[in-house]
């Protein structure tokens, strides 16, 4: 076993163990920089939100709330997925850390198939910010307003998803090659904790994006 | 090859003593502790220099009661100056009620001045002393900046919005005005003169001017070219208000909310006329004027408007209870259906 | 002499792998470090043109050198290259990287590879930003305020935009990087307050890395995005709002002045006590004035917008903690200063940059009181009061700190030292030069010269030419330590292992180091920092 842990620490480390904690001190900072940077366009929706209600209650009315609802229910149950992905690591089972990653894949791609579709439909409905921008209502520049925030934040949120799935498939590549045990698997939990933190940002577009509308 | 070397500014308004004042005691405050800083560093560098290679310093770590002191001591004196600093801020930032009002619009890379009196101006302000004068700015693009350094007064001006600033000239004379916010190529060509006159020479130079009319019955004319008047022919209290006794009035908004009429509510309106509506009427009813009315036209707007605002001796008084000072330059102004107002007018010019 | 020669066979991070792929490809913080020495260097003399170009220019009241456009972009690109390829990357990318890892007893950074990939996303960056140059350059201001950015200006602002954002990645790399290690990579018995000063100045100065610059990158993208779809994000003319860009920018960039002068102070605070012999004097005040300075260096951006139109009350809000702000800087002078008093001072060249500096600094502070003061800064807001008291914490501060930390450490770094008596009088040439270059601003600025200005009023010339004067003095002053160390890297003495005689645990290696710092992994059993009482024996000391 000692033989196992040694092999899986880099030189710089005096034990698996400094390895282990240094590289999670360092995801945490790194999620600390994800949330300033999310943090940052949230600030600005508010600000707008506040400035333009109007605008971006009509925008948000015009959001596929079906679509979106679906789509929450999808990245909910991936983040399941890697759940369950992370305690068969834990457990030692490679045949289901492979499935269950292989689960979150896929369910993924779903997700990203899915808000591309909704992205193809704002851009048939000539609701993409820009020069294919049309609305007649009174309140035109306020919903491109509203839409700009929807793809720069949605988009740089599908950025981070194909990253995500970048991550995955890398885990699962090394699934594959027998590289975790139940004595080393950080790479799973830390890809866990970035796909978690994907999720969660997600739902608080949700919640900023298809919500705001419904009443109408 | 240089003239006019100083070491201060010249200093030509009601606040620019006072300003100079905080400067020089703080001046006198800080380069006392800095010197004395230098002369301890020094000092010690020189007394406690290395006498010899193997030399071992005094192996003192801390001394608590010193260290308290100075955290203690520099704070107590931070919050003195800051005090000082905010209270000279707030005079500076708020105009006195008798302000004579002048609309100001910047524009890569020039200033265009509108008097009440409807003369108008471009890279130069002209200026009675010992009169406040309250600007309202606004830019037609990028972001400017009002700068007259002999006043110590400064403020961004903005597009899509009012800022105001506000002086009073102390000394007649001829004074810098720079845009001290970057504005593009030229914004070292973003310069003018204000020019303090004295009371006389500031009478001779408003009817030197000879404009065409004021500033409010240019906005009287516009108000009918634009066929505002079609709407808001006063009386009929239809689908748009009456815009009579407006001008300052708290506006009840259909969300409940209450809203004053300034300048930036009506310039608000022209552009954006759905946002803020009053109690009791609808949106999708008038035009949107964004790309229509030029800033210096909604300028005149406002001043007509402001016009046919409450005046002092009319049934409800303005809220202020102030005697707006260009009154007395417009005569004669009144919208269709409007009683005169000439009775009104508080000074004589 | 056969020590010497010993010494000069012996293997180190330099000599163990040679060519130019072991160094393209190196994870070796040391070397890495030295990476980004060249490659700051290169961007600090290019910096250093656009600064002495426009110097030149203002020699005369008119245009007669460069138009007014070329002058708005020598600044703007003098902005952007100092402040992102030099200032916020200078003491954290080389000497953090050099010494970090060192001074905390580790092998190497916690993550080797992906500090070589900072060096290489910083590289790109600077690319990007550089191609922008030669395309045209850039002239909306370091501060990019919209809507001139967005809207108006025709130049490559994108590029200069991309460029920056990709190399604030290479600076939340590096400092996600100093966090980790910092954290766990210490070598036993090292606790947090057996730590020197200079981690913890480091430390904090990662922390609000980590923190602002995300910001800034969001920040830049809404505009590149606003720029290329041509919607309105800031324009107001489609609905946005410009003033929150400038609370945005801010918020990034008030921190951000403050990850420019929290490693100059690292640097400071050790320099001090080497070359006193003398513990810091007030350790824990100085270390908690550093988180200090990180916490509440997030909370007064809204001091840059005094004028700018945002509301009397959140004015009195930021100028109140803007004084708050002020007392950990004053905490850190008077504790420098407090450490030289009574100490075994030596006059050596990293202590007449670090005396320098504890001067400057002072200035520049004491400054800022007058620009946090409202009433005071609606005059001096915009005008050159501003460029001289930023120069004085950023090139009075942070550049000297940097020489003076280059000046310390390089016997360590190369194994050689350089010409004492040409550094002394390059530092002085430095301290002098930059003195008549920005002293003469501060008064140029409450006469009320606004900045940016290609032309000016020809009352304000003498001033303009003193400090033109002021500045090719302080060029000289920066050439001629790039060219004796240089030279000392190759014909300089043999330094040793710790020519100061100082008490970090960097001096206990060998000079330079060998590739994994220590030969035994160090245990520190000093209860202090600094403890000269205890290494007397060791450094020889009476």
């Amino acid at each position: 076993m000692s033989e196992l842990a040694t092999l899986a620490c880099r030189e710089q480390f005096a034990t698996p163990e400094q390895q282990r904690e240094t590289a999670t001190i360092g995801m945490w900072a790194f999620l600390a920089t994800e949330i300033m940077m999310f943090g940052g366009l949230f600030t600005a929706y508010t600000v707008y939100r506040m400035s333009h209600p109007q605008g971006f209650e009509a925008g948000s009315a015009d959001m596929n709330i079906l679509l979106g609802s679906i789509n929450t229910a999808i990245l909910l149950t991936s983040s399941l997925m890697l759940a369950f992905a992370e305690h068969s690591a834990q457990a030692g089972n490679q045949r289901l850390l492979s499935f269950f990653l292989i689960a979150t894949i896929v369910i993924g791609l779903v997700f990203l198939g899915i808000k591309f579709t909704e992205y193809y439909q704002h851009f048939q409905e000539h609701k993409a910010p820009g020069l294919w921008f049309e609305d007649s209502s009174p309140h035109a520049s306020s919903i491109q307003m509203f839409f700009v925030f929807y793809f720069i934040m949605t988009g740089l949120h599908a950025v981070h998803m194909t990253v995500g799935l970048g991550i995955l498939l890398v885990l699962l590549f090394r699934t594959f090659l027998g590289t975790f045990t139940a004595h080393y698997h950080t790479p799973i939990m830390f890809g866990g904790l970035y796909w978690h933190f994907v999720d969660i940002v997600w739902i608080f577009l949700y919640a900023i994006f298809y919500l705001p509308g419904l009443h109408k | 090859m240089i003239t006019n070397f100083r070491l201060l500014p010249q200093s030509a308004s009601s606040v620019a003593g006072q300003v100079d004042l905080l400067f020089m005691l703080l001046l006198i405050v800080c380069a006392a502790v800095s010197i004395g800083i230098a002369i301890f560093l020094i000092y010690s560098a020189v007394r406690y220099r290395r006498k010899s290679e193997n030399e071992l310093g005094s192996q003192n770590r801390y001394n608590i009661p010193v260290e308290v002191t100075w955290t203690v001591v520099p704070f107590i004196f931070f919050i003195a100056v800051f005090v000082w600093g905010a209270k000279l801020y707030f005079e500076i930032k708020r105009p006195p009620d008798n302000a004579i009002t002048m609309y100001v619009v910047g524009k890569q890379w020039m200033w265009k001045i509108q008097h009440p009196g409807g003369q108008r101006e471009i890279d130069e302000l002209h200026i009675p002393v010992n009169r406040p004068v309250k600007l309202i700015m606004t830019s037609e693009d990028v972001i400017h900046d009002f700068f007259v350094p002999a006043f110590r007064t400064k403020q961004d001006v903005l597009p899509d919005r009012y800022t105001t600033t506000w002086f009073e000239a102390t000394k007649p004379g001829k004074y810098h005005l720079f845009c001290s916010q970057y504005c593009g190529t030229k914004h070292s060509g973003m310069i003018g003169w204000v020019y303090a006159m004295s009371s006389t020479d500031y009478q001779r130079w408003l009817t030197q001017g000879a404009p065409e009319g004021s500033l409010a019955s240019t906005g009287e004319k516009y108000f009918h070219q634009f066929g505002c008047a079609n709407c808001h022919h006063f009386g009929n209290q239809g689908r748009c208000p009456d815009l009579r006794n407006l001008y300052m009035r708290p506006v009840l908004l259909t969300t409940g909310r209450t809203i004053a009429a300034d300048d930036s509510y009506i310039r608000e309106k022209l552009r954006d006329p759905d946002a803020q509506i009053p109690w009791g009427f609808s949106s999708g009813v008038m035009p949107n004027f964004t790309g229509v009315v030029s800033e210096e036209q909604i300028v005149a707007l406002i001043s007509y408007i402001k016009a046919l605002g409450p005046q002092p001796g009319t049934q409800e008084p303005s809220s202020s209870g102030a005697v707006p000072a260009e009154y007395g330059t417009q005569k004669g102004i009144g919208g269709p259906g409007a009683t005169s107002n000439a009775g009104s007018q508080v000074e004589e010019r | 002499m056969i020590q010497a020669a010993a010494a000069r066979i012996k293997k180190n991070y330099l000599n163990e792998k040679i060519g130019l792929l072991s160094w393209l490809l190196t994870t070796d913080h040391k070397r890495i470090a030295i990476l980004y020495t060249f490659s700051i260097t290169v961007f600090f003399f290019l910096g250093g043109f656009f600064a002495l170009m426009m110097r030149l220019e203002l020699l005369s009241p008119r245009n007669w050198l460069v138009s007014a456009g070329t002058y708005n972009k020598l600044f703007t690109m003098h902005g952007i290259i100092m402040v992102w390829f030099f200032l916020i990357p200078s003491i954290p990318s080389t000497l953090g990287n050099f010494l970090i890892p060192m001074m905390v007893g580790a092998k190497d950074v916690a993550f080797p590879k992906l500090n070589l990939v900072s060096w290489y996303i910083f590289m790109l960056g600077g690319c990007v930003t550089v191609y922008a140059l030669f395309r045209g350059g850039v002239d909306t201001g370091w501060t990019f305020y919209t809507p001139f950015s967005t809207s108006y200006s025709t130049t490559y602002v994108v590029a200069a935009a991309v460029g920056i954002f990709i190399a604030g990645f290479s600076t939340i790399l590096t400092a996600l990087n100093f966090i980790a290690t910092i954290h766990r990579m210490r070598a036993p018995g090292l606790t947090w307050f057996r730590l020197p000063m200079f981690i913890w100045s480091m430390y904090a100065n990662s922390v609000v890395l980590v923190l602002n610059t995300p910001v800034l990158a969001i920040t830049l993208l809404m505009i590149a995005v606003e720029r290329i779809a041509k919607v309105g994000i800031f324009d107001p003319t489609l609905g946005g709002d410009p003033v929150l860009f400038q609370h945005m920018f801010w918020f990034y960039s008030h921190p951000a002045v403050y990850t420019m002068v929290l490693p100059a102070m690292a640097v400071i605070s050790e320099i001090v006590p080497a070359f006193s012999r003398k513990p810091l004097f007030g350790y824990k005040a100085v270390a908690f004035s550093s988180i200090g300075i990180a916490v509440l260096g997030f909370l007064v951006w809204g001091h840059h917008m005094f004028v700018a139109g945002e509301s009397t009350y959140s004015a009195l809000v930021f100028s109140f903690l803007s004084y708050c702000v002020a007392v950990p800087s004053a905490i850190k002078v008077f504790n420098w200063t407090a450490t030289i008093h009574r100490g075994s001072v030596s006059w050596d060249t990293p202590m007449l940059y670090a005396i320098g500096f504890i001067g400057l600094f002072t200035i520049g502070g004491v400054t800022g009181l007058f620009l946090a003061a409202l009433g005071l800064d609606v005059h001096v807001h915009d005008t050159y009061f501003v460029i001289a008291h930023f120069h004085y914490i950023m090139v009075g501060g942070a550049v000297m700190a940097f020489l003076g930390g280059v000046h310390y450490w390089w016997p360590k770094i190369s194994g050689k030292m350089y010409p004492e008596g040409l550094a002394r009088l390059s530092a002085l040439i430095v301290f002098l030069g930059f003195n008549l270059t920005f002293f003469p601003q501060f008064i140029l600025g409450y006469l009320g010269m606004p900045r940016r200005y290609a032309a000016y009023p020809e009352e304000f010339q003498m001033l303009h030419v003193l400090s033109t004067a002021g500045a090719t003095i302080l060029g000289v002053g920066y050439v001629l330590p790039l060219c004796y160390l240089i030279w000392a890297w190759q014909y300089g003495k043999e330094a040793g292992p710790n020519p100061w005689r100082a008490t970090g645990l960097e001096w206990k290696s060998s000079s330079p180091p060998p590739t994994h710092n220590f030969e035994v992994t160090p245990v520190v059993t000093a209860k202090q920092p600094y403890d000269y009482e205890a290494m007397k024996e060791e450094l020889q000391l009476v």
